[in-house]
């Protein structure tokens, strides 16, 4: 499923980014603060480092974009976020990941998890009707009533912009919708539990270009309630969405700065070959 | 001259080889008929309400039945079930989802050797450890026996099907906070269920028809049996019984039990084809 | 890393949900060293059964082991009125049954399952093969039955013809009187013959076709391909069936105590009635009088279960070990 890399030039991807939004430089108020401080991160799978001292900060309420080649370990460091690579056996980590002010693997990692959620690269509704796998992660926590959990699926489906389409079979198998709308349930299950971020892990590649885009649309009402984290190997997509963006080859962070500045004047020269699309 | 290529020997050796093999599947096949067709004719003849409903009269006395075995065979399988369904599927849920190296390893060869024991040796085995403490035989100690022969084929399909749930499911109910036990009862095993509950039927099918070890546990009662507690007739030591008499009602009540334990076993059977082909239905959309 | 401007918040900016404390109930419920430790526990009860077994057969056996030591498996004398107890008439029976049920199954298994594999059209085999695995779930006490009242008075019809032609080989000789270990080996075969085609007819549908193709390209006609390519290829997983087949002949009890006879003597004739060490286990155990008698019923079974053991894990040691593809049973 790798794409085939164009050469791109800048004057495109820049007008992909302002096409979407006025970009303006934040005012002392507007500042975001650091949602996930990490410093001197090493990654190894067995004895094969996939991360090489990662050190940077997400910040807070924005789209931040993780891009790179295949193999660069940008899908390693976002799984890294929330822990799911503790899943795999063999695993290491060494260095340090804050979330906001508190050690990342202080925090028990069920409840770490509910703060940070995550959509995977496939959609993967579970075998259970819609309104059940929305509720799923209500119904873990065991402290909501069944009216509430009613209206936090609504809520979600809402915001994932999926409401008016299931409405009427919202108690149909999940398995009965396409897979554009399968994405977009498993966006609203991740968002039924409130977290503070939302992980995205190159949730449109495998969908067609209209749910893509609805997915996208999604993305500027979605960073408003949580902090986004997509790792995309589509680099328009990555000029549509993103805020901030962080540029990862061969396990090592290149350069991570803000969206405009990575496509209109990169600092390192392998940025600036990868996204003209010098190497794929 | 040109010779036809392959010879004629050769061809001829093909079409008589694969002929043979054709008969030998045809005779496999017709024991089948053959069996079910006999057990039919002469099962058939013999049914009456009396069959269903009355005890065992004495030899030379029509009208007799075997209730008590009908109800008997229930009982025992409740039971076995209650034993055989709990440790398979805790066991099938260890294997497929906790074991690691060589403990995985001994429990699943330990479980394919239990699955290899003779039936009468396990009957052996649960009189030395039910029936001797005891003093008696007892639908207790028949349960125990089928119920440790269940073990194994729930075991074993418990596993398989768990493994078959793929693993991103199990991600994505991590991923919202689940632990991995809650990902387990939550979403794993619904996906299975349907899986699991035919691997059951199919092995409550299976030790359905077990007589050996029946012989040295429940033992056979020629009248009701209440309770746990006391030996108690059953379907297959009937037949076993009523076939080696020399009375010929008897004969005919063998046939009759025998037609009415094949019908239940082909029912069940077919039943748990029916679950397993609404489960695929219901989890794959 | 790049400039960002990023605020400093003076005040820790609480992260929602963070800061819930977990009730009991919550961490039981998360907690997965519970479930962990309930599943060990279930695994390893089978084997703590397993362990139970041998050691029950073991410890109920000892006054007959002790009493004849190794002898007992070759002596012919079973004479419980004595206290004599000798067990080659049932280790005789059962070989003999068991081996002749083989053979008879293994051509006939074999044959099926090549044309269950190699000549019929998908759906026909798969039908085929549904009936036929249909014949494993039947209960061997219905084989029994069918063995009395059908097979017993069809062999007795045409075994004097048979006898005829056949009757002067010393296997054939005596008078046929139903009950023997011929009947014994046609009923045990019959039950074997669904194993042997269902595993083989699986492995031989797996042989990659490359194997075929190999011969086909050099002229060979489908049989020369199918017995001297794909048969071989698949030999190990044949051979597995044929092995766990026999461990199934070995212990059948109802059956061939049914259909056998069941007197404890060693003949050479086919036509005579004997014993197996099942069907002797079966009829006498519940008459066994004084724990002698009950212990050597008792290391019989202690026997069976170490021969069949074996046999057992020889099967799977050969399907594991095959070329490439997963193991059928």
């Amino acid at each position: 499923m790798k794409t085939l890399m164009k050469p791109i030039d800048l004057d495109q991807l820049t007008k992909a980014h302002e096409s979407r939004f006025v970009d303006v430089e934040p005012t002392e108020e507007q500042l975001p603060w650091p949602q996930f401080t990490v410093a001197g991160l090493n990654f190894y799978y067995g004895s094969h480092q996939a991360l090489k001292n990662i050190n940077l900060i997400v910040p807070n309420k924005r789209v931040t974009a993780f891009i790179g080649p295949s193999g660069c370990g940008k899908t390693t460091l976002l799984r890294t976020l929330n822990r799911m690579n503790e899943t795999i056996p063999g695993t290491r980590v060494e260095g340090s990941i804050r979330l906001v002010d508190r050690d990342l693997f202080s925090i028990p990692v069920t409840t770490l998890r509910r703060v940070v959620g995550m959509v995977f690269q496939k959609p993967t509704p579970f075998p259970k009707s819609i309104f059940e796998n929305v509720a799923y992660g209500l119904k873990l926590e065991h402290r909501f009533s069944r009216t509430e959990i009613a209206e936090k699926v609504e809520q979600s489906l809402r915001r994932a912009a999926l409401w008016d389409e299931v409405k009427d079979k919202l108690h149909q198998s999940a398995s009965g919708i396409s897979g554009g709308q399968q994405q977009r349930l498993c966006i609203a299950r991740a968002l039924a539990v409130d977290p503070e971020v939302l992980l995205m892990d190159e949730p449109c590649s495998a969908l067609d270009p209209i749910s893509t885009a609805k997915i996208e649309d999604l993305l500027f009402e979605l960073k408003n309630i949580c902090t986004i984290i997509i790792v995309t190997h589509n680099m328009l997509q990555a000029a549509r969405v993103a805020d901030y963006v962080g540029f990862f080859l061969n396990g090592e962070l290149i350069e991570l700065n803000r969206a405009k500045q990575i496509f209109q004047n990169p600092e390192k020269q392998q940025t600036q070959d990868y996204i003209t699309g010098r190497f794929g | 001259m040109s010779k036809k290529y392959p010879s004629f020997s050769r061809r001829f050796k093909n079409y008589l080889m694969f002929t043979l093999t054709g008969i030998c599947t045809l005779l496999v096949v017709s024991v089948l008929f053959t069996i079910l067709a006999y057990l039919l004719w002469h099962g058939a003849h013999a049914l009456n309400l009396n069959f269903f409903t009355k005890l065992p009269a004495p030899v030379g006395q029509a009208g007799g039945g075997v209730v008590n075995a009908i109800i008997g065979t229930l009982k025992l399988l409740v039971f076995a079930s209650l034993i055989g369904v709990p440790i398979g599927l805790i066991g099938g849920i260890y294997l497929s989802e906790f074991a690691g190296g060589w403990s995985g390893f001994a429990v699943r060869y330990t479980t394919d050797l239990l699955n290899g024991v003779p039936s009468v040796v396990m009957g052996i085995f649960v009189y030395t450890l039910v029936v001797l403490p005891m003093h008696h035989f007892s639908t207790f100690a028949g349960g125990v026996a089928l119920g440790i022969m269940m073990i194994p084929i729930a075991l074993r399909s418990t596993e398989d099907f768990l493994r078959a749930v793929p693993r991103s499911l199990r991600e994505g109910g991590l991923a919202l906070g689940a632990s991995k036990s809650e990902t387990i009862f939550t979403i794993v095993i619904p996906a299975a269920i349907y899986g699991i509950l035919t691997g059951v039927m199919l092995d409550i099918a299976r030790v359905a028809g077990e007589t050996a070890p029946l012989l040295f546990t429940a033992f056979g009662n020629q009248f009701d049996s209440p309770g746990w507690l006391q030996p108690t007739s059953s379907l297959p030591v009937v037949i076993y019984n009523y076939a080696i008499s020399p009375y010929d009602e008897w004969h005919q009540q063998a046939w009759a039990a025998g037609f009415v334990l094949l019908s239940g076993l082909l029912a069940i059977s077919i039943l748990a084809r029916v679950v397993l082909a609404r489960g695929g239905k219901v989890s794959h959309g | 890393m790049g400039n960002i401007a990023l605020s400093t918040p003076e005040v820790p900016v609480p992260v929602r949900g963070l800061d819930r404390k977990q009730g009991w109930v919550e961490r039981l419920r998360k907690g997965d060293e519970v479930l962990h430790l309930i599943t060990f526990a279930g695994g390893w009860s089978i084997i703590l059964i397993t362990v139970l077994l041998v050691q029950h057969l073991w410890v109920y056996s000892r006054l007959s082991r002790h009493a004849f030591g190794w002898h007992f498996l070759f002596t012919s004398t079973w004479d419980p009125v004595n206290g004599l107890f000798g067990a080659w008439p049932f280790v005789y029976g059962t070989l003999v049954t068991s081996i002749l049920a083989l053979a008879i199954a293994i051509p006939v298994g074999l044959g099926s399952a090549i044309f269950l594999a190699e000549l019929a059209p998908r759906s026909l085999s798969n039908g085929l093969t549904f009936l036929i695995e249909l014949l494993a779930a039947v209960p061997s006490v219905i084989y029994g039955l069918v063995g009395i009242f059908l097979l017993i008075p069809v062999l007795t019809t045409f075994m004097p013809y048979f006898q005829k032609v056949f009757g002067w080989l010393p296997i054939f000789q005596g008078t046929f009187y139903g009950v023997s270990y011929f009947s014994a080996s046609i009923v045990l075969a019959i039950m074997v013959v669904p194993f042997i085609v269902s595993i083989s007819r699986e492995v031989l549908i797996a042989v990659p076709i490359s194997q075929r193709e190999a011969m086909m390209a050099l002229g060979a006609t489908k049989w020369e391909v199918t017995w001297q390519a794909v048969v071989p290829y698949a030999r190990q997983g044949i051979m597995g069936s044929i092995f766990l087949s026999l461990a199934r002949a070995l212990g059948e009890t109802m059956a061939v105590t049914m259909v056998i006879g069941n007197v404890a003597q060693v003949s050479t004739s086919l036509m005579a009635p004997g014993y197996t060490i099942a069907a002797v286990i079966a009829n006498e155990f519940t008459e066994a009088t004084g724990d002698l008698y009950l212990h050597a019923l008792i290391e019989l079974g202690l026997v069976l279960f170490a021969v069949t053991m074996i046999i057992n894990a020889l099967a799977r040691l050969l399907m594991l070990t095959m070329k490439g593809h997963e193991a059928a049973a």
